[in-house]
């Protein structure tokens, strides 16, 4: 077994690094070369000289940072970097997310980046990989979190969005503009009135819808809807959309939010919703000990979220288990 | 059980009572009788005895979870609910027979508490294999006796009210004489609660206590002039009616809970009043010859003990100020005005000399200066600031009957407070479980230009900070943790806040030596330091002076 301090990824204040290829992955700062693993904000950051990610990324990616050194790469396709040959994988996160592989010597490490093992509609599925190093995310890294599954909540959602608009009111969903929009999207098509969606989730349709991902119709605000239609609809809105003028034009509406942390009841009544619906493009305790397990790794790394938590049961069970302090989000109430 | 865990569900989403009492009356007209009164009875705050102690809870759930003691802890931290914790990480059981309400809790849960702590853990883990989903975390919660929803005793009121078509006085009254037993409620008592006509005023029950709004700011002008309002010292003690009923007393408590055998000395000074009466006031502790009432940390011991010794009924002598005569020789006074309710009560009192039973003082109240005169003076006589109550008002029920909202007010004195440095936090529980919000505060031992000077805890604070703060201080606290014991955390002494509180008072129980009364956080002090807190002593010289 390699020492820790052999490992060929390590923290640097930039972020992860592999010096083998001389590369980071998801850097919090500017750095030459930077493999993303996916565009959400606080894994893509602007500044970097040289971006690498996966095809199927990197319309979100030049919407989100604009004009960029992009390369991108097939899933599976290799790369050799330097000493490290790199490929990337389906992380089933949102879409285009990738897990990076990096082959040293015969020696393989894995970056999970964000992932889930839930069926989503709108992005690849999360492929496993064998390795002998894994760097895993631990957002939900705790047993309570366990999703439902995700046709119950999906079917949840259509209900409560029948009662509402057959009670004459507008049906309000806060939701992460980036993936979970449009995976709720993808799953509610034939609802009883129209989608209208707020402009940084419509920015996003535009961008999924261009890349290949079939999405029910949707309307923005100013295209005249008259005010019955508005009493039927489905509105999606980023969370940071909450108390804000833009929503006022839909009252009377009821209110919900679609994330993991709405498993927990006082994360629910803090925000004081009508409904929380358990909805995460994370996984959840399970799966991350499936994904963990899947990828016969001995020795594990674990990033952003319960990581203390993770990292103890996993040296329970044997593994030779440790943490990166990473700067990615990890505060209830964002990508969730 | 699925019918109201679909309610507690209901009622939990809803924002608005609109929205509650419409799940509640649809509740009521599909539940079987015995389940709509064991209901109304626990969203009303009925509870039956505890059935499991809480360790023992936790550890059948650590064993039918199947997780070591630090997973189960870190994620009960995080749900700040054991119940809901539970709930959360115990597998999804397979659905079994759906019991009803009052007989999973009549036969399933209560039973529990006559087992041996084996039999418990092992009759829970049975339990927890039997029932749906929905339905676990309100076991749990019914088990843990942590059952809280958003839903007021007068919801339950109305609720009924409206259901039955019965002025919601007579429901709140016959609702008050189920509420006193630890026992749910069954299908007779559900006729009784709903039953059309009038009870005959036969029974012992007291009536709902009108309660007082908070006055906040200046009297004048907007309560008119002061001759309009009677008012009196308002005491630090508990609540309580004292009502006789074919010559026996029953003294109760403004939970609805029956406190007669905690104050045998008041039973025994009712024994010489009128045997159909009805009396509002206050219990305090106030020896015979003493100018003014212990602190309420005193009556607190009374409070506790079921069983009362000579010592302590000769350190701790309990006295009834009389407030408000309800009713007498059958007659109920509610509606008459309040002046003239006082007026026989006074006529009442006047032949009855014992120092367990006070009129309470009436405060001379020509012009608003004299009264702001007597609250300032309040701390040295023991009261808490003054009552005000309009002369002509009828006797109210509760808090929120809009109709009589502004015949009470009471007007406390500003509080007291000082800077304390923040020592210890706790994560919080519902609302604000995940967050630290609950905070020890410490004070330092002796001038800070000492060497040795320590910081001893004083207080604990979990109110007056708005979400925003919360925030803020939660994120201060991840950062400065030192130390962890179990769910406590020491924080690195450096942030100061006010702390507020009604009074301090000299205490045996306390680390400090000093007791205060109410807690509450005034503000964040950003611009002190920690040696800039204040001192014990500090805190002590803010104890009224020793009378004479």
């Amino acid at each position: 077994m390699r020492r820790s301090d052999q490992l060929p990824i390590e923290l640097r204040p930039a972020g992860l690094y592999c010096p083998a290829g001389d590369f980071y992955v998801d850097p919090w700062r500017p750095v030459e070369r930077a493999v993303i693993t996916h565009a959400h904000a606080d894994h893509a950051r602007s500044g970097h000289v040289h971006y690498l990610c996966a095809a199927a990324a990197a319309d979100v990616m030049r919407a989100r940072l604009g004009d960029i050194r992009l390369q991108t790469l097939d899933y599976g396709e290799p790369l050799v970097v330097g000493r490290a040959r790199v490929s990337l994988h389906p992380a089933g996160h949102v879409l285009g997310s990738a897990q990076v592989s990096i082959e040293i010597d015969g020696h393989r490490t894995v970056l999970s980046g964000d992932y889930k093992l839930q069926a989503d509609p709108t992005c690849a599925p999360f492929e496993p990989q064998r390795c002998d190093l894994f760097v895993t995310e631990s957002t939900f890294g705790l047993p309570i979190y366990r999703w439902p599954d995700s046709a119950t909540v999906i079917d949840q959602i259509r209900n409560w969005w029948h009662d509402n608009a057959a009670a004459g009111r507008a049906s309000l969903v806060f939701v992460y503009a980036f993936g979970k929009a449009q995976r709720l999207l993808a799953s509610l098509a034939d609802g009883p009135g129209p989608v209208v969606c707020h402009g940084a989730v419509e920015a996003l349709n535009r961008v999924y819808r261009a890349g290949g991902v079939t999405l029910p119709p949707t309307r923005a605000v100013d295209d005249g809807i008259d005010r019955a239609a508005l009493q039927r609809a489905l509105v999606l809105a980023p969370p940071s959309a909450a108390g804000s003028p833009w929503l006022k034009r839909f009252a009377p509406y009821a209110d919900a939010f679609a994330s993991g942390w709405m498993q927990v009841r006082g994360q629910r009544r803090r925000r004081a919703l009508d409904r929380g619906f358990v909805l995460s493009d994370h996984a959840d305790w399970p799966a991350l000990l499936q994904a963990i397990d899947a990828t016969g790794a001995e020795t594990l790394r674990v990033t952003h979220g319960h990581v203390a938590v993770m990292v103890r049961w996993l040296h329970e069970q044997g593994l030779d288990a440790g943490a990166f302090e990473t700067a990615y989000g990890e505060q209830p109430g964002g990508d969730g | 059980m699925k019918r109201f865990a679909a309610l507690f569900h209901a009622l939990d989403a809803a924002n608005g009572s609109r929205h509650k009492q419409q799940a509640l009356l649809a509740y009521l007209a599909a539940a079987p009788a015995e389940d709509a009164a064991t209901a109304c009875w626990l969203l009303a705050g009925g509870r039956p005895l505890r059935p499991v102690a809480a360790p023992v809870m936790r550890a059948a759930a650590q064993t039918a979870a199947d997780l070591p003691d630090w997973l189960f802890d870190e994620c009960y931290e995080r749900v700040g609910d054991l119940a809901e914790t539970i709930a959360l990480l115990l597998p999804a059981p397979a659905p079994g027979d759906d019991l009803g309400l009052r007989r999973m809790l009549v036969g399933h849960i209560m039973p529990l508490r006559e087992l041996s702590r084996d039999d418990q853990a092992a009759g829970l883990r049975a339990l927890w294999r039997q029932i749906d989903g929905d339905s676990m975390l309100v076991v749990n919660k019914l088990i843990t006796g942590a059952f809280r929803v958003g839903l007021s005793r007068q919801g339950v009121v109305r609720a009924l009210a409206s259901h039955s078509a019965l002025a919601p006085e007579r429901i709140s009254q016959r609702l008050t004489g189920l509420l006193a037993s630890r026992q749910p409620p069954g299908a007779d008592d559900w006729y009784g609660l709903t039953a059309a006509g009038d009870d005959g005023d036969t029974d012992a029950l007291p009536c709902p206590f009108f309660l007082a709004h908070p006055l906040t700011g200046e009297p004048a002008p907007r309560l008119g002039p002061a001759g309009d309002w009677l008012a009196e010292w308002k005491w630090d003690g508990m609540r309580g009616q004292l009502v006789r009923r074919g010559g026996v007393s029953h003294l109760w408590s403004r939970g609805g809970e029956l406190v007669s055998d905690r104050f045998p000395e008041l039973l025994a000074m009712a024994a010489m009043l009128p045997p159909e009466l009805r009396i509002d006031g206050e219990i305090i502790v106030w020896p015979a010859d003493a100018e003014r009432p212990l602190p309420f940390n005193v009556l607190q011991r009374r409070i506790n003990l079921k069983q009362v010794g000579r010592k302590l009924l000769a350190e701790a002598p309990a006295c009834f100020v009389a407030y408000d005569l309800l009713g007498i020789d059958g007659e109920d006074l509610r509606r008459q005005p309040l002046a003239s309710r006082r007026q026989r009560l006074e006529a009442l009192l006047a032949t009855c000399e014992d120092p367990r039973l006070r009129l309470s003082e009436a405060i001379a109240s020509d012009d608003w200066n004299a009264l702001v005169e007597a609250r300032e003076a309040a701390r040295s006589r023991g009261a808490e600031g003054l009552m005000l109550k309009r002369r002509d008002s009828a006797y109210g029920e509760g808090r929120s009957r809009s109709q009589a909202r502004g015949d009470w007010w009471k007007w406390k004195l500003s509080p007291m407070s000082v800077d304390a440095v923040l020592v210890h936090a706790l994560r919080g529980h519902g609302r604000r479980a995940g967050l630290f919000t609950d905070y020890g505060f410490a004070l330092w031992d002796r001038p800070v230009s000492r060497p040795d000077a320590a910081l001893v805890g004083f207080a604990k604070a979990y109110s007056g900070l708005d979400d925003a703060e919360i925030r803020r201080i939660d994120s201060f606290i991840r950062r400065n943790t030192v130390e962890r014991f179990g769910p406590v955390r020491t924080v690195r002494p450096e942030l100061v806040m006010e702390i507020g509180f009604d009074a301090v008072a000299p205490s045996r129980r306390h680390k400090s030596g000093l007791a205060v009364r109410f807690p509450r956080i005034l503000r964040i002090r950003d611009d002190k330091r920690a040696d800039q807190a204040n001192t014990l002593a500090e805190l002590r010289a803010l104890m009224p002076a020793e009378p004479g």
